[in-house]
């Protein structure tokens, strides 16, 4: 197949036309999409983590296992903290599609506010792990049990400064429509993040639990 | 340049960027299906109603469909957003994901049914 259209003959079909300029894209079309790759290699990594947290979570080591460790009330707890958070989300982004600027920041501030919740409840139950000598070095079982929750909650870490720069660049600058793209991303990461805690609250508590 | 790609950039110009519409009704069927698909796993385990490989095999289900419910209704996701690239991507992230954690745990379990058998006071003596 030539892509050539010169040498058709004539009383054959019309001719066909190429686009070969390269034609200018607004600013951020392809962002949504760009973040969404990032995301998919995020997922890769709390694979691996998932995958090391499989193969290992039966070397106790003589230590403690999970059914000394865990407290599945508080996990519900954190569980039902993230689960908030994701539909205040939603809230901020309806707004948003509202151009409601008060809102969408309010909505974000509540959004927050359940995310430092769940990141206060996690380390508390990080402190009284380490307090009760089931630290990091105890067993390979605890060593890829805080490896894997710990990178989660350094995402929601990251998520909750980035959550703070958009409320202020929010305040700064309004609904313009790069504060939206922003605005979208972070939705796509927090979302996210929760479904990434499904996993981990299965696989990691509720089947330690079992 | 022709007149047709002109056209075309002026209406691209004016749709600006794409982000996906929400709704409160997709947000809160999420939301009540998230409520009651994490409700039930923990009550499973907190009860201990059915036996351990029953409520094993259950709650991982309900992890699954939790995920798709996250994932159509929070994360908006279509076959069609962004062209279909992003499905594309999702799907080729699970393929990768799936082999690497089957792989993984296939692996890992025959080598270490294939390790000397060890007595629990030796290995309370390891470093």
């Amino acid at each position: 197949m030539s892509s050539a259209t010169t040498t058709i003959a004539a009383g054959s079909e019309a001719p066909v036309y190429y686009e070969i300029d390269e034609h200018p894209h607004p600013e951020g079309h392809s962002t949504l999409l760009g973040f969404w790759i990032y995301l998919m290699s995020d997922c890769l990594i709390f694979a691996i983590l998932f995958a090391c947290y499989a193969v290992l979570g039966g070397n106790l080591a003589a230590g403690p296992g999970p059914k000394d460790l865990f407290d599945l009330n508080l996990i519900a707890l954190n569980t039902a903290m993230l689960l908030f958070s994701s539909i205040t989300y939603g809230f901020a982004m309806i707004a948003m599609q509202n151009k409601n600027l008060r809102h969408t920041q309010m909505w974000l501030a509540v959004t927050g506010l359940f995310g430092a919740a769940f990141l206060a409840i996690e380390l508390y139950e990080f402190s009284h792990l380490i307090h009760i000598g089931a630290t990091p070095q105890r067993s390979a079982f605890l060593s890829a049990f805080f490896t894997l929750v710990g990178t989660h909650g350094l995402h929601v870490t990251f998520g909750l400064v980035w959550l703070v720069t958009l409320i202020v660049q929010l305040g700064r600058h309004g609904l313009n429509p790069a504060n939206q793209r922003r605005v979208a991303c972070l939705s796509l990461f927090w979302h996210f993040l929760d479904v990434i805690w499904i996993g981990v609250f299965t696989f990691v508590y509720l089947m330690g639990m079992l | 340049m022709s007149a047709n790609t002109h056209a075309e950039q002026v209406e691209h110009d004016s749709h600006g960027i794409e982000i996906p519409h929400a709704s409160y009704r997709d947000y809160a069927t999420g939301f009540i299906l998230s409520v009651i698909l994490t409700a039930i796993p923990f009550a499973l385990v907190m009860t201990g109603a059915l036996s351990p490989a029953m409520t094993a095999v259950t709650i991982m289900l309900f992890a699954v469909v939790q995920i798709v419910v996250h994932m159509v209704y929070f994360l908006h996701m279509t076959p069609k957003a962004e062209g279909g690239w992003s499905i594309t991507s999702l799907i080729f992230t699970i393929i990768v994901v799936g082999i690497m954690l089957s792989g993984s745990l296939w692996v890992m379990s025959h080598l270490n049914a294939n390790m000397m058998p060890m007595a629990h006071e030796e290995m309370s003596q390891l470093p």
